[in-house]
């Protein structure tokens, strides 16, 4: 049972940016081919989580687990250690990010993107990564621009080739910041339907840090509530957005709704 | 004061041999400047805090001292510390030194100047230290280092003159040399001035079209 096999595990995990505290001891379990959500009001930590995931923010104190072995750590002679260069880069293979700002190689084209990184880290030859890289643009409606430039892209089509390059490494894990929210929008839908698509045809583990209300609902298997570095509330999109238990998260959606958050 | 094209006969051929070693020094010059200057930025952005501290100041010191004074002491100081210099090849380091300080400046604004998201996707694609700088890195800031280059040769061209003062027979030495002896300056000098804008202004043009062509197509990370 693939299911119940717990993919992240986040265990009393503290994080500061030297005064201010962004994480208050955390604790968080994603089992694989989970889909999350997580929401809440802006500094509340959801990037840092998804930042410490992709190795680009350590962690202060506590352990982060990705697929039962320790991600900031390792065992040395039965002593965690912290984690070499090379057990990072061991671990990075699990995962998969992309960013608010696209970040894609303005310097290479739409295939380029995505097969340079095939090639480099995983030796592929470039038939092979080529290939794969059309498979990706034709899965995200981008056969044709295959030989664009990013600047010649909209920022919905840079966005579906950046998702294209992150699943082009096969990661068991993918992380989303905000990835709608750089769009004008009405390029909005065109990138939330690749999500869409991949929660419903994948069992990859997504975790989608979104200001998207209806779309959380409709796209994830449970919902985080993030408040001030802390989960204050997580369940199923319907209890989460129908009857919200916490004042916090009470207060956050009638916010939202009101077109404030 | 009247043009005497017997005077520009005489004097022609020693601005000729002036202008090779003008040219000589100015290359050999500006190679010196381009690679020290690669070190000393790779320095100045070293994570060890001294390091990097100690190479900014040294570049801070030599840009902010005269190149004419940095040229006597490498001429007429360092004998007395035991180390003798031609003058050329004093004038040489001269040059190159002090223009360090300058394309060293180049370099790291080049890299610095590469969106922090560059690295990050780098990291998340799980690219090492190697690929990130030769894959990602580099070729977005080398292109944008070129004109600031290209653009330091020229103004070391100009600076060569300076050369003259450590007894360096460049082209302003060469007519002056001839100037002094024979009491005739307007046609060695000006056609100094007309050897230097000859070059200096085909070569600028060169560097604006070279400035255009590298202008970054996005900005855009
Ligand atoms: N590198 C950093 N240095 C200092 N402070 C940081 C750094 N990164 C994040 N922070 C701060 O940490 C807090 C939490 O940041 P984080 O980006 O995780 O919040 P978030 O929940 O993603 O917010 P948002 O919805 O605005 O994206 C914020 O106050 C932010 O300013
Ligand atoms: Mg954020």
């Amino acid at each position: 049972m693939a299911s119940v096999e717990k993919i992240i595990e986040f265990r009393d995990v503290s994080k500061s940016f030297g005064e201010l505290q962004v994480l208050r001891n955390l604790d968080l379990h994603v089992n694989a081919g989970e889909k999350l959500a997580l929401i809440g009001p802006s500094g509340s930590g959801k990037t840092t989580i998804l930042r410490i995931l992709m190795t680009l923010e350590d962690i202060d104190t506590g352990h982060v687990l990705i697929d039962q072995d320790y991600l900031w750590h390792q065992q040395v002679e039965g002593k965690l250690q912290p984690a070499s260069d090379k057990h990072l880069h061991k671990m990075r293979e699990n995962v998969g990010m992309v960013f608010q700002q696209f970040n894609l190689f303005p310097h290479l084209t739409a295939i380029g993107n995505i097969q340079q990184p095939q090639m480099l880290v995983q030796g592929k030859d470039k038939a092979d990564a080529q290939a794969k890289g059309m498979d990706l643009l034709k899965m995200v409606g981008l056969e044709e621009k295959r030989d664009h430039y990013p600047h010649q892209l909209s920022g919905g089509q840079q966005q579906r080739v950046a998702i294209a390059r992150a699943l082009a490494l096969e990661p068991k894990i993918m992380l989303f910041d905000e990835v709608t929210s750089a769009l004008d929008p009405e390029l909005v839908d065109e990138v939330l339907n690749v999500l869409r698509m991949l929660a419903s045809d994948t069992d990859t583990t997504m975790l989608t840090v979104t200001h998207e209300m209806n779309f959380a609902r409709e796209f994830a298997d449970r919902v985080l509530f993030f408040d001030k570095g802390q989960i204050v509330e997580a369940g199923e999109p319907k209890e989460i957005f129908s009857r919200p238990q916490e004042p916090r998260t009470q207060d956050f959606l009638k916010k939202y709704i009101a077109g404030i958050a | 004061m009247e043009w005497s094209w017997t005077v520009v006969e005489a004097v022609l051929p020693k601005l000729a041999q002036g202008l090779i070693v003008t040219i000589q020094a100015t290359f050999v010059g500006a190679f010196l400047a381009y690679v020290l200057g690669l070190g000393l930025a790779l320095l100045k952005m070293s994570k060890i805090k001294v390091v990097a501290w100690i190479s900014y100041w040294l570049g801070e010191f030599v840009r902010r001292t005269p190149l004419l004074v940095q040229l006597y002491f490498l001429f007429y100081v360092l004998p007395d510390l035991g180390i003798f210099l031609s003058p050329f090849v004093a004038g040489v380091i001269g040059l190159g030194v002090h223009f360090s300080a300058y394309t060293s400046e180049v370099y790291r604004a080049g890299i610095e100047n590469v969106p922090k998201g560059q690295w990050e996707a780098s990291r998340a694609l799980n690219y090492n230290s190697y690929q990130t700088m030769r894959f990602v890195i580099l070729p977005q800031s080398i292109p944008p280092m070129i004109p600031p280059l290209a653009n330091y040769l020229i103004t070391m061209f100009k600076e060569t003159p300076l050369l003259s003062a450590i007894t360096v027979i460049e082209l302003f030495n060469a007519a002056n040399i001839y100037s002094n002896s024979h009491y005739k300056y307007l046609e060695p000098m000006t056609l100094v001035g007309l050897f230097f804008l000859i070059v200096s202004v085909p070569s600028a043009y060169f560097a604006m079209r070279l400035e255009k062509h590298f202008k970054p197509k996005s900005m855009r990370g």
